[in-house]
């Protein structure tokens, strides 16, 4: 008896010990940030590497005190920034467990992260309860700010999914392209189910009587659409709208490419843009793509955005797509807040509540141009959306985007107070779209 | 006359000391040791029927159960009451399992193994195509009350985490009874030889199906628990990959003793968050080695260092 105290003794003052090793203390002179995104899985190829990159490059030169103004101070606030990078792999749950060890343990300063809906909506509450300054760059669920309706430590810098779906449908119906019959091919989760129901609620609205051809939703990481291209190609619509991401987008394209599926139709995908210099011809011209906002090929030129392309193709040798710059986007949001808020006292980390004082409502400017948190209350970003058309030049071997069409924020964006379906249905009230 | 054995003594003292714990360990420790316990329990059932011969690649399925019935009892039917909710959760899972036992008791082997994984496979697919419950993106669930009684968030959490070991506690003294009692050794006895037993007289099918139920339960108080320390639960929680773990944890720790489960779980949980922490781009690797080096040289998972122990001193 008395050894079986003593051993579970041992596994208590073990496990104590283990624990107890790498608290490190908060002041180290340093701001700490934790940074989440996809490393593994799936999601790691198309969005999560471009954005850990991004995040490097930035990073590195902030420390170095390199990038343009207004970025010119070094680190945040004149401090070095101590990025803890995690893996946002393995479900909602780890990433609560994930996100509670950042808080508690590294006792980061910010968090910056999560390209899955699941993880922000779950992180959300938790951000909250515990008082961690949270940027969420990429997720875009509409239920974020709905759920957590009086925000006060979460901001999302990235945009919300229905914004894509309405500025898509903005910009068939502006372009002239033939619409009388759309068809859709998601993914089966969240993500598509929801794609879907916006870009067919804003057809609907924008060209009444508009028909339905065919929807398809083969399950997510299926890789072979064989059937259902056969589906599409059946129903002969004039529209085929597809939220497909990464790998089964890319696999969507050269599969429906090789049997003709995409050249008598007009097929827009709304993360099209991050195999932009990956299809490599493959993909037949006049495809329209999106980035989810004005990020990687749709970004404006400027003298942020400029710097960023070159650093990040001189360090990865690659053309940065749109997570990196959403990555950088969230970044420079917390250090322009955090800056604001230590206004006068370079080389020190303000207090918590102060940095999200100095987040609510405010204006900064990003590698996409001027970004306004004037949504959700001052926690979420308004952005226009822009889409184009995919050329690609035989003789470079280059790929462009041409007939460019930019969206203003106010023109896709729900007003605060209601939901994007609510928007969609009552016919975009108040929406200012410029001639 | 209940016989009160070393272990059970053991796991007591353990009980209470873990409780003690909760008051000075940092709020991030305790929060790791809660969602250790509350798959520990999980793990519990799956062992339960390991003991029995049978392996389950679908034990997330009553983890499943267990969670949504959590959120959903607060989200939709205004249940608050976390105990109370814990039990709802579990009936609902012996109900579940009670229809699916009829079924999964006539098959072995990986025959089992396949068709509780696709058990667990039909109910992602169904939660996956529900959009009202949020398909892949889940919901939240709201903070609950104990016994009528509200939290603030510190203490909430704490409250949770003596829940958590208290239940874990009393399952495990619970298992040890059952593991030693009469029907415990029926199960050992089916493992070793199915026939021999139904020569006695007993009826296997009828054995397994208690099994069946009793781990059904088991998972779905993980399940409860989980939901309620995290706060959110989606469709992931009947993934197969999430079954895959439960099996993982349980070979890491053995099948000997009801305490392995415990240390297994709570070692997994170190090994990967500092896993995570220290080479955020190939943790999986390091837990697949853990589990290659426990398979090649402790072939009887961790609680065979504790025996060989014993039988050294003996």
């Amino acid at each position: 008896m008395k050894n079986i105290v003593q051993k579970s003794l041992a596994v208590m003052a073990a496990a104590g010990t283990l624990a107890a090793m790498p608290v490190h203390a908060a002041e180290n002179g340093k701001f700490r940030v934790g940074v989440v995104t996809f490393l593994s899985g799936a999601a790691a190829g198309p969005f999560g590497v471009p954005s850990i990159n991004g995040a490097k490059v930035l990073v590195d030169a902030l420390n170095e005190g390199k990038v343009p103004a207004p970025y010119n101070v070094k680190g945040i606030n004149g401090l070095e920034i101590e990025a803890v990078v995690i893996d946002e792999n393995g479900g909602a749950t780890k990433q609560v467990e994930e996100f509670r060890n950042l808080a508690e343990r590294h006792k980061v300063d910010a968090v910056v992260g999560y390209i899955s809906s699941g993880d922000c909506l779950a992180i959300s509450p938790v951000a909250e309860e515990l008082g961690v300054p949270t940027v969420f760059f990429d997720c875009g669920t509409s239920r974020l700010f709905e759920e957590n309706n009086k925000p006060r430590y979460v901001f999302r810098t990235g945009l919300d999914a229905a914004i894509d779906n309405i500025g898509a449908a903005r910009y068939l119906i502006d372009t002239g392209h033939k619409v009388d019959s759309i068809a859709g091919i998601q993914q089966n989760y969240s993500w598509g189910q929801d794609s879907w129901g916006d870009f067919t609620a804003a057809m609907k609205q924008l060209k009444p009587g508009v028909k339905i051809a065919t929807e398809q939703f083969p399950k997510i990481f299926q890789g072979q659409y064989g059937a259902e291209i056969s589906a599409l190609a059946i129903s002969n619509p004039d529209v085929i709208h597809s939220s497909f991401w990464g790998g089964d987008m890319e696999a969507l394209v050269l599969q429906g490419n090789a049997r003709g599926l995409l050249d008598k139709r007009t097929t827009i995908l709304t993360c099209g843009e991050s195999a932009l210099d990956r299809f490599k011809g493959q993909a037949t011209n006049g495809l329209i793509v999106g980035a989810r906002g004005p990020f990687g090929a749709f970004a404006p030129k400027n003298t942020l955005s400029d710097w960023f392309h070159a650093a990040y193709v001189a360090k990865n040798e690659m053309e940065p797509t749109y997570p990196a710059y959403k990555m950088v986007q969230a970044i420079l949001g917390l250090k322009a807040a955090a800056e604001k808020a230590a206004a006068g006292k370079p080389g020190t980390v303000p207090n918590k509540d102060a940095l999200v004082g100095a987040f609510k409502g405010l204006t900064f400017e990003s590698v996409s141009g001027t970004v306004n948190m004037s949504r959700a209350n001052g926690h979420q970003a308004l952005q226009g959306i822009a889409y184009g058309e995919y050329h690609f030049d035989k003789k470079t071997k280059k790929a462009s985007l041409q007939n460019v069409k930019a969206y203003a924020g106010e023109c896709v964006t729900p007003p605060d107070g209601t939901t994007a379906t609510e928007w969609i249905k009552a016919g975009f009230p108040g929406a200012k779209c410029g001639g | 006359m209940i016989h009160i054995d070393r272990s059970m003594v053991g796991l007591a003292a353990a009980t209470l000391i873990l409780a003690a714990m909760g008051g000075f360990v940092p709020d991030w420790l305790a929060f790791i040791l809660t969602l250790a316990l509350a798959k520990a329990l999980v793990v519990q059932g799956v062992v339960l029927q390991m003991r029995a011969g049978l392996v389950s690649f679908g034990q997330g399925l009553f983890f499943c159960v267990g969670g949504y019935a959590v959120g959903m009892g607060g989200q939709f039917f205004g249940i608050h009451d976390a105990p109370l909710l814990l039990v709802v959760g579990a009936l609902a899972a012996v109900a579940l399992a009670a229809v699916l036992g009829l079924l999964m008791t006539r098959y072995r082997d990986i025959f089992f193994a396949m068709l509780s994984l696709a058990l667990s496979m039909i109910l992602f697919g169904v939660l996956v195509k529900s959009s009202d419950l949020g398909s892949t993106d889940g919901f939240n669930v709201h903070p609950a009350t104990f016994f009528g009684h509200s939290f603030s968030n510190e203490s909430y959490k704490s409250v949770l985490y003596l829940l958590t070991v208290f239940l874990a506690g009393g399952g495990a003294l619970i298992l040890h009874m059952v593991h030693h009692s009469g029907l415990g050794r029926i199960w050992e006895a089916i493992r070793e030889n199915e026939i021999r037993v139904e020569y006695l007289g007993l009826s296997p099918r009828w054995l397994l199906y208690a099994n069946y139920l009793l781990a059904a339960a088991f998972a779905a108080l993980g399940g409860g628990l989980t939901a309620l320390a995290t706060g959110h639960i989606d469709p992931e929680m009947a993934f197969w990959t999430t079954s895959g773990e439960f099996v993982f944890i349980a070979l890491l720790g053995g099948t000997a003793h009801v305490a392995a489960p415990f240390i297994a779980a709570i070692l997994f949980a170190f090994v990967r968050t500092y896993a995570i922490e220290f080479t955020p781009h190939t943790w999986q690797m390091i837990l697949g080695f853990v589990l290659l080096g426990i398979i090649v040289f402790l072939p009887k998972g961790l609680w065979s260092l504790v025996q060989s122990k014993r039988r050294a001193k003996a």
